[in-house]
């Protein structure tokens, strides 16, 4: 103790310079918030565009920017750095470490992120317009038949990887060697435990990546022919790199969020969780599983019938760990003593609509029936209730958790709840619609759309800007928090909750654990 | 707890039923507006119980765990007084709800597995149809072993003003073409399914099939409509700037109507050839070329050649230029703009006519014209 114990620096240079897990944790939650309001913007746009039939506000191919922009901002620029966020604060605050294990990569890490997408977002005004072929980038569509900000977007997806890989490299060194001693494995939180897998997930495909996207560089600008017929080369081949990437992807996303409610259900359930061994191997399980369901995405490519039954056969075996979970979390509550601030009502959001959405996964790995829900927005419905309830769900829930120990001030709890009840109606609202006008025949990515579909439509639209709106107050009341919050200085903010993070002060020191805290032997995982 | 989990599973039952029948009414009648259609094909049929049977399944569990968890969200309730239990683990009961999923799986997994295995036989077709993919529209070729093969392209027919909104929009906006395939009932017709240039999916619902048309490679997938009627459908796979707009009109006949309809459309193909050796006048190219124009042309360059996505033919150096270069642009296209190359779409007649419309409308009087053999002898070089 004494002088080292040193705050941060000051000004601009505290954030542009800092190796401190916190602030760096702190920056990647504001990026993505600001991700989230720009991919939010974009969604808002195709909604009033498909708020009514006929073309009323863009062109189609402004549209169609749009829908590629919402996907690559929502995915790589909002929901994945929330989440690198939350590990940078939790994870050395869960196992006992003073910082991550490579605090200079981990600044890096960060700070690549910024340039990179306001070069994406700069390609909107390139003549020709940004990327317009999805967020699945389909060659040849994304490649012969793009326009020049096609250049920009594989740089972009690069240097997004080199983050991504950057920071995975950085929670498996932390995790694996900066444990308090005594916290063994089988002791960690499942937070910590479900972002160890999602680091060795990404560690394995965002190369995978890079590599489809360095096929189609060579494509646009050096004459080779991956994936064009023409040359000998063939577009399917693309998607089978995309989604080797791809599903692992989705798991990258929603493991991490499986983590959080497992803090969560129990601190509010004032019970331990049901299962603790039982989850850490069904996320295993689920990853494992990620690596060999790739082409249930394809189905309808023509693949031979032994393929396709190959890939339904293992999609159906996910619905095994995955039960095991939503069981488990339903046992954690069980004989509980259930108390629904904030942080739970978003947890217990997060459990019935990522149920359904896991049921309409089931159906989609059917390949039969995929016949006829593939690239409809039956699809498109799914993987909302995956994604948004899903994992932005339980960002949220993660926010209201912790925020009060990360900035020593309680939020409105009155305002968290209604924020919720809004978000909860507007996101139903928005997607449970699209599960009929998806089963009735509608495709995805249309501009406009036959008139049988337009009342759900409207409804959808209408939804969306409910839930859009909604993140506003939510937005208002962190901020009113930081700033005006009621202070709060006991270390456990939550009377149930378990876990180091909790024996810190509130707010938690810009430095924590510099000796390795004391961990109870007897004591079971947090 | 046994008893309650029979009382709650009793409970769950109601809305399923409920639900079930909501759906199974939605969908006796025609195309449903919340629902997966059934359609006119057998095979369509076992796709859609399928899809119930595990919606059913699926909707029961849901009720089953949700309904666990309102009724500990309402009896374990902290401001009941209730002191929480402790126990945090059963291996037994871990082993229960891995076992019993699994083995419901397999009960989705035996009606999956024999449906697919009939969507994979293709064999005995009696009817193939080449179906081609291009931004934005299709192409159909009906293969046969006597006589021409008839092929012809199937156009968006909804007109720019209903998208536009200035117009009221018709029954079928968005879903109506200039020519739809014609198929006979009771048929099983083989699709060889392929694109011109990006990837396209051909997709009818009615008629269970959804495939992706793929350029440089041939799926096959096959259907057999069992009812006469029309059937539409959309492109299912984003292939650029009008994937919302190439629908797809299939029009299921008697065997005796398709066959008159055939022997009229290889009439037609042999009248094609006869009048791809005539001169025209420039009266009789501005008329057909008009028809043509508004077809192909209108969408990108505009009702007055005024220009959009294309560039103005109104006064356009091109329209008003060297007519070698005229026709070798409509033929060929521009290599990386939106300028497709028409040669392989129109037949020489028309591509003679919209050629000679152009150079002759909308103010650019040039008075010459293009015949079917300048056509013919341009694309052979």
């Amino acid at each position: 103790m004494g002088d080292h114990h040193h705050g941060p620096a000051k000004g601009l240079s505290r954030w542009l310079f800092t190796t401190n897990h916190k602030d760096i944790g702190t920056m990647y939650l504001w990026f993505s918030f600001c991700m989230f309001i720009l991919g939010g913007t974009f969604a808002m746009i195709i909604r009033a565009e498909l708020f009514q039939p006929g073309m009323q506000l863009v062109e189609p191919e402004f549209f169609n920017q749009m829908t590629t922009l919402h996907g690559l901002v929502m995915v790589f620029g909002a929901i994945m750095p929330s989440f690198v966020g939350l590990a940078n604060w939790m994870i050395p605050l869960m196992i006992g470490a003073p910082d991550m294990a490579l605090p200079r990569m981990n600044n890096w890490s960060f700070w690549i992120l910024p340039p990179t997408f306001l070069l994406l977002a700069s390609t909107l005004f390139m003549e020709g317009g940004a990327p317009q072929a999805g967020w699945t980038f389909y060659a040849p569509l994304s490649t012969t038949y793009a326009g020049p900000s096609v250049t920009y977007f594989i740089f972009c997806i690069h240097v997004l990887g080199l983050s991504s890989i950057m920071g995975s490299i950085n929670i498996i060194a932390t995790v694996m060697n900066m444990r308090a001693p005594g916290m063994t494995y089988m002791k960690m939180p499942l937070f910590v435990w479900t972002w160890l897998i999602t680091a060795f997930l990404l560690v394995a495909v965002m190369p995978v990546l890079a590599g489809a996207v360095t096929m189609m560089l060579m494509d646009v600008h050096f004459g080779t022919s991956f994936f064009s017929a023409a040359g000998g080369g063939d577009p399917v081949l693309f998607q089978h790199v995309f989604w080797f990437f791809g599903h692992p992807e989705v798991y990258i996303i929603i493991l991490p969020a499986f983590g959080v409610v497992s803090q969560i259900i129990p601190a509010f359930s004032r019970k331990p969780l049901f299962g603790y061994d039982s989850m850490v191997y069904a996320t295993a399980s689920i990853a494992f599983l990620s690596f060999i369901v790739w082409a249930h995405h394809m189905y309808t490519v023509g693949m031979p019938v032994s393929g396709e039954l190959f890939f339904m056969y293992a999609t159906m075996l996910i619905a095994v760990p995955t039960g095991v979970k939503v069981f488990n979390w339903v046992s954690t509550m069980w004989r509980g003593a259930l108390t629904f601030e904030t942080p739970m009502l978003f947890s217990i959001g997060f459990l019935v609509l990522f149920t359904i959405g896991g049921f309409t996964g089931l159906m989609l790995s059917i390949a039969p029936s995929d016949f006829q829900y593939h690239d409809s927005y039956f699809v498109v419905a799914h993987f909302h209730y995956v994604m948004v309830a899903g994992a932005v769900f339980s960002m949220t829930a993660a926010v209201y958790y912790w925020l009060p120990k990360w900035c020593g001030r309680m939020y409105n709890e009155t305002m968290g709840k209604t924020h919720f009840w809004i978000s909860f109606i507007g996101f139903n609202l928005t997607f449970f619609p699209q599960h009929f006008v998806g089963l009735a025949g509608m495709p995805r990515r249309i501009p406009d759309y036959a008139l049988q579909f337009a009342d759900f439509n409207m409804m959808s639209s209408i939804g969306a800007f409910i839930y859009g709106a909604s993140q506003i107050l939510w937005l208002y009341n962190i901020i009113a928090t930081i700033v005006a919050g009621e202070k709060i200085d006991k270390p456990k903010v939550w009377d149930g909750a378990e876990g180091l993070e909790w024996t810190v002060p509130t707010p938690a020191p810009y430095h924590t654990f510099e000796t390795p805290p004391k961990i109870d032997p007897a004591h079971a995982h947090s | 707890m046994v008893f309650k989990a029979k009382r709650l599973s009793k409970l769950a039952l109601g809305p399923v039923l409920l639900l079930m029948s909501v759906f199974a009414m939605a969908a006796g009648g025609e195309v449903s507006d919340i629902n997966m259609s059934p359609g006119v094909t057998e095979v369509g049929h076992k796709i859609y119980d399928l899809h119930m049977w595990i919606l059913g399944i699926s909707t029961v569990i849901g009720l089953l765990v949700f309904g666990v968890m309102f009724y500990s969200i309402y009896y374990h309730r902290k401001s009941r007084g209730v002191t929480p239990a402790t126990f945090h683990e059963s291996t037994k009961v871990e082993i229960a709800w891995t076992v019993v999923p699994f083995l419901i799986l397999l009960a989705m997994a035996v009606p999956a597995t024999t449906t697919l295995l009939e969507i994979y036989d293709n064999d005995d077709a009696e009817l193939d149809v080449v179906v081609t993919g291009y931004q934005w529209k299709w192409k159909y070729e009906y293969l046969s072993e006597d006589g021409e093969n008839v092929s012809f392209f199937s156009n968006l027919r909804t007109p720019q003003a209903e998208i536009d909104n200035t117009e009221a929009k018709g029954e079928h906006y968005l879903l109506e073409v200039d020519e739809p395939l014609v198929l006979p009932v009771d048929t099983k017709v083989r699709f060889l399914v392929t694109a011109n240039d990006v990837i396209h999916s051909w997709w009818v619902p009615q008629l269970a099939v959804k495939r992706d048309a793929i350029p440089g490679f041939i799926n096959e997938v096959w259907t057999n409509a069992t009812e006469e009627g029309v059937y539409r459908g959309q492109c299912a796979e984003l292939c650029g700037r009008n994937h919302g707009f190439m629908p797809i009109v299939v029009n299921v006949v008697s065997k005796e109507e398709y066959a008159e309809w055939l022997a009229g459309k290889q009439q037609e193909a042999a009248e094609i050839k006869e009048l791809m050796a005539q001169t025209f006048t420039l009266d009789q190219l501005m008329e057909r070329g008009k028809a043509v124009y508004d077809v192909n042309c209108l969408a990108c360059h505009g009702a007055n050649g005024e220009g959009g996505v294309g560039l103005p033919i109104a006064g356009s150096p091109v329209a008003t230029g060297d007519i070698g270069h005229h026709l070798d642009v409509g033929i060929n296209g521009v290599p990386g703009t939106a300028m497709q190359a028409f040669g392989g779409q129109l037949n020489d007649v028309d591509m003679a006519a919209v050629i000679t419309y152009q150079r002759n409308a909308f103010g650019n009087n040039m008075g010459d014209t293009i015949q079917p053999i300048d056509v013919y002898n341009h694309k052979k070089g």
